[in-house]
């Protein structure tokens, strides 16, 4: 019948009408800044620099290896060697950044700095709210603003960082087996003091050592 | 009391005029009467403007504008202050004069056709005994205004906008004249004053709007969807298709003089509101004999805010029509279907009272319908569009 | 002849006079519209509403657009450089001549309703819609009807040419 096509559409948008007052499900908008959507695991935006522990720049697991640096596709990444060595994650003594600046102006969050990484060290943070009043150097972030905890990469992408740190503590515990007795004893003494600065940054528990992680 | 809420606007006029000599007493009541018309109507424009995007939001599953104001209430006003605050762009090679005149003819011309609505009890600005006839010469004259706009821009796409829109507008002239004039025939008066007298009346507390008989039920339907088009609302509004021609015929037209067109565009559908509630929703008289109390003005300015509503609503729901299909509909549907109530209009009247001429011209236009309907999907011209996909 | 005649009077002879004297022939049209426009005052003037809002109906409603519609499919409505004056004026002149005559003669014809040179009015008879409409269906049918099927004739021939045109066209 002519005409009654219409008259379905006028109640398909009566029913939208009616329902966007009564119902949540008709009504999606999120009216942000005063609500926001929580975002999903797999949110990427720019990249952080994860330390171990509660000293950002004694625990940061980037050993400057400048692999990122070279593989970012627009070049984003500036990063300075230091001269002398510290204990990294697994107590080996390595460089470490002097200085490593991003400018989050350029980086365009493809993650390949994330993939290329040997060390776990650079991951994607999901912060987006980022802007500044100064367009070039505020958007230059430098290895202060870059260091984030572990903690927080787990509050961020929980299943991620569980598998990166199961693969952290295995990785421990062959460089631990590798050194033999002798070895075993200064890498205990070496990793000891590493080890409960890890212990403290996993709640995944470190095992003691000894104990392998399941 | 209730007489008293009722001409509380014209008795607040000869309160006024009242302390100017009587030499000038007249025209000063007419100028009164005129500025409170530019007062109101821009007023329910902007109400208009508000009601459209909040309602479209709702209907599209969204909030609209909430932030200006308490439910954005204020937004129109935020609208005004931008087009007001925006760069005057006039093309190069435009034709100023005339590019000047087009948004200033439209707005004259609209305004000019409130001037015979009965708004109210002894509420009509200019009480004419050929008020209909004004308020049609007005409205074809806003096609003029159209017009002007789309050549003056020099603009291939701005004028394909205009002359599209002059044959829409003219094309749904007719059904819109002829609608109202079954109800003239049946009134027989070219006077609104009348008309609406006419359906002031009660028959077990039920009023006489003509929208209630079976001719006046086609009739309005007709108006409306002519209305529509006269307007350029969607489903109609291929002339100035946001999403195809930028803005049709007022594209080259930047900050005040756009919101003169916008205006005009609105206060437009507001007129023709009102004259479709007039004809056929009974103008300011109340639905019900007992809720006569209420002032007139009060039920004329509802069922005109409730016929934008309609109006909103049809908007939120249809797609655009293309223009073929747009003036097909206009001539070979709704053009014979009024000359059709006009005939069922003449045998309503002479049948005389009595519940037989419901049922005959009930019978009459509903098996035309039908026939329409059985022709036109039988002939494949209005029915479910049928596709041959590529072997 | 009040203030108010020889306003919309000049109002209607500057239209006029426009429409001759304007290069763009779009701008022709407009101002014949404003001469159409002051016309339909000069009978709401008179009090004659019906012709004066038919006149607005019809004439600016539609034969205006009807100008310039033609004028726009069948010409650039580009200025024209040389001028619009044409080198055969004074046969134009002879033809407005006898044209101004024949109308004079007619309207001085019918004076009777125009008060006299003794200034005393003679009582014009008001003419409502009602008064028009029994004439039109009284007296006058038959040329209503005539005018009816002419116009239909005029639509149904215009029909035609459009449709001969797209067949054409194929």
């Amino acid at each position: 019948m002519l005409g009654e096509g219409i008259l379905k559409g006028l109640a398909e948008t009566a029913k939208n009408f009616v329902g966007s007052f009564v119902s949540a499900e008709r009504l999606t908008t999120v009216q942000y800044p005063e609500q926001r959507i929580a975002p999903i695991e797999a949110t990427r935006d720019f990249p952080f620099l994860v330390y171990d522990g509660n000293d950002w720049e004694a625990g940061m697991r980037c050993v400057a290896c400048q692999i990122c640096e070279k593989e970012c596709p627009p070049k984003c990444i500036y990063i300075v060697k230091s001269g002398d060595k510290k204990p990294d994650a697994l107590g080996k003594p390595q460089f470490y950044p002097a200085r490593f600046d991003i400018d989050i102006s350029v980086c365009m969050s493809c993650q390949i700095c994330v993939e290329v990484c040997p060390f776990e060290a650079i991951k994607m943070d999901t912060e987006f709210e980022l802007s500044r009043t100064d367009r070039f150097g505020g958007l230059l972030f430098d290895r202060k603003e870059l260091a984030k905890s572990n903690e927080y990469y787990h509050k961020i992408h929980p299943t991620e960082a569980a598998e990166v740190d199961a693969r952290l503590a295995a990785l421990k515990v062959k460089s631990g087996a590798k050194s033999g007795a002798a070895a075993t004893a200064a890498a205990a003494k070496a990793a000891a003091p590493a080890k409960p600065v890890a212990v403290a940054g996993n709640p995944g528990s470190k095992p003691e050592a000894g104990e392998t992680k399941p | 009391m209730i007489a008293t809420a009722d001409q509380i606007f014209v008795l607040l006029k000869h309160w006024l005029i009242g302390f100017l000599p009587v030499g000038l007493q007249g025209v000063a009541g007419v100028l009164l009467s005129v500025v409170a018309i530019i007062a109101v109507f821009p007023t329910l424009f902007a109400l208009a403007v508000w009601m459209e995007r909040k309602g479209l939001a709702r209907m599209q599953n969204r909030i609209g504008p909430n932030r200006v104001g308490p439910f954005g209430l204020l937004q129109p006003i935020a609208d005004a202050i931008k087009s007001l605050t925006k760069e005057d762009i006039v093309p190069l090679r435009a034709d100023t004069a005339v590019h000047f005149m087009a948004p200033v003819v439209l707005t004259v011309v609209v305004f000019m056709g409130i001037a015979v609505l009965p708004m109210g009890r002894n509420m009509t600005l200019v009480s004419m005994d050929a008020g209909l006839l004004f308020f049609f010469a007005m409205g074809a004259s806003s096609e003029l205004a159209v017009f002007m706009a789309g050549w003056s821009s020099r603009n291939k796409y701005s004028l394909l906008g205009a002359m599209r829109g002059v044959a829409q507008m003219i094309s749904y002239e007719v059904p819109l004249l002829m609608s109202s004039v079954a109800v003239v025939m049946i009134t027989g008066s070219l006077s609104l004053d009348k008309v609406v007298a006419a359906q002031n009346q009660y028959t077990w507390g039920l009023p006489h709007w003509y929208i209630f008989t079976p001719w006046g039920l086609a009739a309005f339907l007709m108006y409306a969807t002519a209305a529509t088009a006269e307007t350029n609302r969607s489903p109609f509004d291929l002339p100035e298709g946001e999403s195809e021609l930028v803005a049709g015929y007022f594209t080259e037209y930047s900050g005040f003089k756009w919101a003169l067109f916008f205006l005009g565009e609105y206060v437009g559908m507001l007129s023709i509101s009102g004259l479709g509630t007039t004809l056929f929703l009974g103008g300011w008289s109340a639905p019900f004999a007992f809720l006569g109390w209420v002032p007139s003005w009060f039920w004329f300015f509802s069922k005109v805010l409730m016929s934008i509503a309609v109006f909103i609503w049809i908007r939120g729901t249809l797609p655009r029509l293309r223009q073929d299909q747009l003036m097909n509909f206009a001539w070979k549907f709704v053009i014979p279907f009024t000359l059709l109530d006009l005939l069922v209009a003449a045998i309503w009247r002479f049948m005389g009272d009595g519940w037989a001429r419901w049922i005959v011209c009930s019978a009459i236009l509903l098996i035309a319908y039908a026939l329409m309907c059985g022709v036109g999907m039988y002939r494949k011209h209005f029915g479910l569009r049928r596709y041959r996909y590529a072997e | 002849m009040s203030f108010v005649f020889y306003l919309i009077a000049a109002l209607t002879v500057a239209g006029g006079l426009a429409a001759i004297l304007f290069k763009n022939t779009v701008h022709c049209a407009l101002a014949v519209t404003v001469a159409f426009a002051g016309q339909a005052l000069m009978f709401l003037a008179l009090d004659a509403q019906f012709a004066g809002f038919a006149q607005i109906l019809v004439y600016v409603g539609a034969v205006a657009i009807l100008i310039v519609f033609a004028i726009l499919l069948t010409r650039n409505s580009e200025t024209p450089k040389d001028g619009v004056y044409s080198k055969n004026w004074f046969v134009g002149l002879v033809i407005a001549a006898g044209v101004f005559a024949v109308l004079g003669w007619a309207v001085l014809g019918s004076v009777r309703v125009l008060p006299g040179p003794g200034g005393a009015p003679t009582a014009t008879p008001a003419v409502t819609v009602l008064d028009i409409g029994n004439a039109l269906m009284g007296r006058y049918v038959l040329p209503l009807e005539i005018v009816a099927l002419l116009l239909t004739a005029a639509l149904i021939g215009a029909v035609i040419v459009a449709m001969h045109e797209k067949e054409r066209a194929k």
